[in-house]
């Protein structure tokens, strides 16, 4: 088995199969990234951030089989939302199934467009991935600069209202999809990204974003419901003096999901908040490892996770707040809970602040537990049957990752999902 | 309508007796009060109605309209009409009072076999009712009962129970934490719904509630049994003279 290899080997048969595109612009930049994962090799159960969720299914050199799943008839997600839509199939990009590339205040490519020696995100492409890697290894997002196959170079110029969706399609039991993105917010632009979908049977992805002064970026995912689908997703953000960050992610199934998110508040006044609700009924793992660096002074960061678990299922939470000497006033706020819908699942949890600055606002908590009994007593005695009331309490637990959606609309649509969700995973 | 007999109930996860015998029957279009010292049961009564996990009844029954409420889930007695005013409103962070309520009533008209009522047609019906008893509409935005002061969450429960109409209410010390004003407000709210379809059971130490809420029938709980029964003139002697002598009396 691959796994009892030494981890040099182990990384030999990981990437064997994989091509290393090393041309153009990108090239200097996967050979960078190839040297640092050959430098840290792939990650164990014995490294720090690697103690709650087994590596094993991403160290492999080819993916466990996922089956494509049947929504039974639920139908994609944003799909009432006016946007224009990237669809990648396993992958690979549709052209066909997706829109123009053409959008006003925004340049966008693909990463596999022909190559010639410049490109605006030279400047970006691995760049933040690199600065991410200290002082928490992040092996598969080096693998992934290194071999990303696919992605979008996204830059954005001014405001605008129409969402970029990126439709991800798992077509093939046995898809491995590396998709890289690179966006760029120009100072006071304005733009918001939605992703949707499972991609493949084992999907790893790096999203790098760097917003300029006043830029504002708004991130929605959905991460589809097929069951037996791995994800290890990375999200490396830079965010510069009074812009704005915001990423919220819906995970609702899926056998094992690692989201990794590194975020930099580098100007004065920056404000970055991610989220995460999460859903897992029998065989769901589900790890959020999070990181904001607080450099800037006056910046604001809010981490907000909620899993609800039932029936075996794991959720881990891995958050830090590190604040630098100089982040004065900071404001850093974490909260990681858990619903657990019966005895039966488990929450992991490992809340970390790390301060060097003297006047700082910092708190966190985390939190696990099963459904308030007087609260639902309350609801019932007022008409509202079980399941109902078992229900509102449930979105009454996700309302504070679920308000980290600015849009109404698309927080309209997570709601519903989530709703269903939970009328079809009722005790 | 509301049909007590002999109700014997214990804690389910300790050995400990708390009614021991309750008999108590409501008419309709009756008001009838229950006062007694801390401890005595009332609120178990009032929560063992409802249908509050927690409880073992050993004994007795207690019906509405004939129909055995002990046997039904909690959202089944409050859809055949029974109503709990809690003695402590509950806080639910996250659920709208709005959302909250609209779920209630929705769901208690499909149990009855009427139609939903609208967005529209609930937001006039609310606001007409939050008037009459002076709850400004900012409170209904908020999640239910957070961060409302002691009064406000009772105005909010007699709210509700504006809003539900509900055929038996059951109050459980509402006119606590009231400032004259507000008390006065709700006692109007509980007159209002008075009629000959209707029975109130309302627990209270004060004769002052009594005084607005005129009650047809007055009953002393102690010990987990109702010891007297009498009309509105057994709150003044209560009010006056406290519990001694009743206790005295009944030990004798
Ligand atoms: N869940 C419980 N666990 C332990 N003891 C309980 C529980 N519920 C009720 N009791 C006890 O039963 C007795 C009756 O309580 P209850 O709340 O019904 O009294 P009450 O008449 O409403 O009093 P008050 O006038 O103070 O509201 C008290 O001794 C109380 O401590
Ligand atoms: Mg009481």
């Amino acid at each position: 088995m691959a796994e009892a290899l030494p981890k040099d080997d182990l990384l030999a048969a990981r990437i064997a199969g994989l091509s290393f595109p090393n041309e153009g612009w990108q090239a200097p930049a996967r050979f960078d990234a190839l040297a640092r994962l050959t430098a840290m090799g792939l990650p164990g159960r014995r490294d720090e951030y690697w103690r709650y969720t087994d590596p094993a299914s991403f160290n492999r050199a080819e993916p466990f089989p996922a089956p494509t799943f049947d929504d039974d008839g639920e139908g994609m997600v944003f799909e009432g939302i006016d946007r224009l839509r990237l669809v990648f199939v396993d992958g690979v990009f549709d052209a066909e199934a997706s829109d123009p590339l053409a959008l006003d205040h925004v340049e966008i490519g693909l990463l596999s467009a022909a190559q010639s020696d410049i490109h605006w995100a030279r400047e970006l492409y691995g760049v933040l991935e690199a600065r991410g890697q200290v002082p928490v290894k992040r092996p598969f997002a080096a693998l992934n600069t290194a071999f990303a196959t696919e992605g979008v170079l996204i830059r954005v110029t001014g405001y605008v209202p129409r969402p970029i969706a990126l439709i991800y399609i798992h077509s093939s039991d046995t898809s491995d999809a590396m998709l890289h993105h690179c966006i760029r917010v120009e100072s006071g632009a304005d733009v918001t990204i939605l992703e949707s979908g499972p991609a493949a049977a084992r999907f790893t992805k790096v999203m790098e974003v760097d917003v300029a002064e006043g830029g504002r970026f708004h991130h929605i995912r959905a991460q589809g419901r097929d069951h037996d689908r791995r994800a290890s997703t990375h999200i490396f953000a830079r965010v510069a003096g009074k812009g704005l960050f915001k990423s919220f992610t819906l995970t609702a199934n899926g056998v094992m999901t690692r989201n990794e998110a590194v975020i930099e508040l580098v100007g004065d006044e920056a404000v970055a908040h991610v989220a995460g609700a999460a859903m897992g009924d029998g065989r769901f793992h589900h790890d959020d490892t999070v990181f904001v660096t607080h450099e800037g002074e006056c910046c604001e960061s809010r981490q907000v996770f909620k899993k609800v678990l039932k029936n075996g299922a794991t959720g881990v939470f891995q958050g830090k707040i590190l604040v630098k000497p100089g982040a004065q006033k900071t404001d850093g706020y974490q909260i990681s809970q858990s619903l657990l819908l019966d005895g039966d699942s488990v929450f992991l949890a490992k809340p970390e602040l790390e301060i060097y600055a003297d006047d700082v606002k910092c708190s966190h908590g985390s939190t696990s537990g099963a459904i308030d009994e007087t609260a639902l007593f309350y609801l019932r005695s007022r008409g509202v049957p079980l399941k109902a009331a078992q229900s509102l309490l449930v979105l009454a637990f996700l309302a504070e990752a679920i308000q980290e959606i600015e849009n109404e609309e698309i927080a309209e649509d997570i709601r519903q999902r989530l709703e269903n969700w939970l009328a079809r995973h009722e005790h | 309508m509301l049909e007590i007999k002999n109700l014997h109930v214990k804690l389910e996860e300790e050995d400990k007796v708390i009614l021991k015998g309750v008999n108590l029957t409501v008419e309709a279009g009756k008001v009838h009060a229950i006062m007694g010292p801390n401890g005595s049961g009332k609120s178990t009564l009032s929560y063992v109605l409802a249908g509050r996990d927690g409880y073992e009844v050993t004994e007795g029954s207690a019906t509405l309209d004939g129909e055995e409420l002990l046997e039904m889930e909690p959202e089944v007695r409050a859809a055949a009409g029974l109503f709990l005013a809690f003695q402590y409103p509950v806080e639910i962070p996250g659920v709208g009072n709005m959302t909250f309520m609209r779920t209630a009533l929705n769901a208690q008209r499909k149990v009855r076999g009427e139609e939903e009522m609208s967005a529209g047609d609930f937001l006039k019906l609310v606001r007409e009712k939050a008037k009459a008893l002076k709850i400004d509409a900012d409170m209904m935005k908020r999640p239910v009962n957070v961060g409302f002061s002691g009064g406000e969450k009772k105005r909010n429960e007699i709210l509700q129970m504006a809003v539900l109409e509900p055929r038996m209410c059951i109050l459980d010390e509402t006119d606590s934490g009231l400032d004259v004003d507000a008390l006065k407000l709700v006692s109007e709210g509980v007159n209002a719904l008075r009629d000959a379809g209707r029975g109130f059971l309302v627990i209270t130490h004060y004769q002052r509630l009594l005084d607005h809420i005129q009650p047809d029938v007055v009953h002393i709980m102690a010990n987990g049994r109702i010891v007297k029964t009498g009309g509105p003139e057994l709150a003044l002697e209560v009010e006056k003279n406290g519990y001694a002598d009743i206790l005295a009396a009944e030990e004798a």
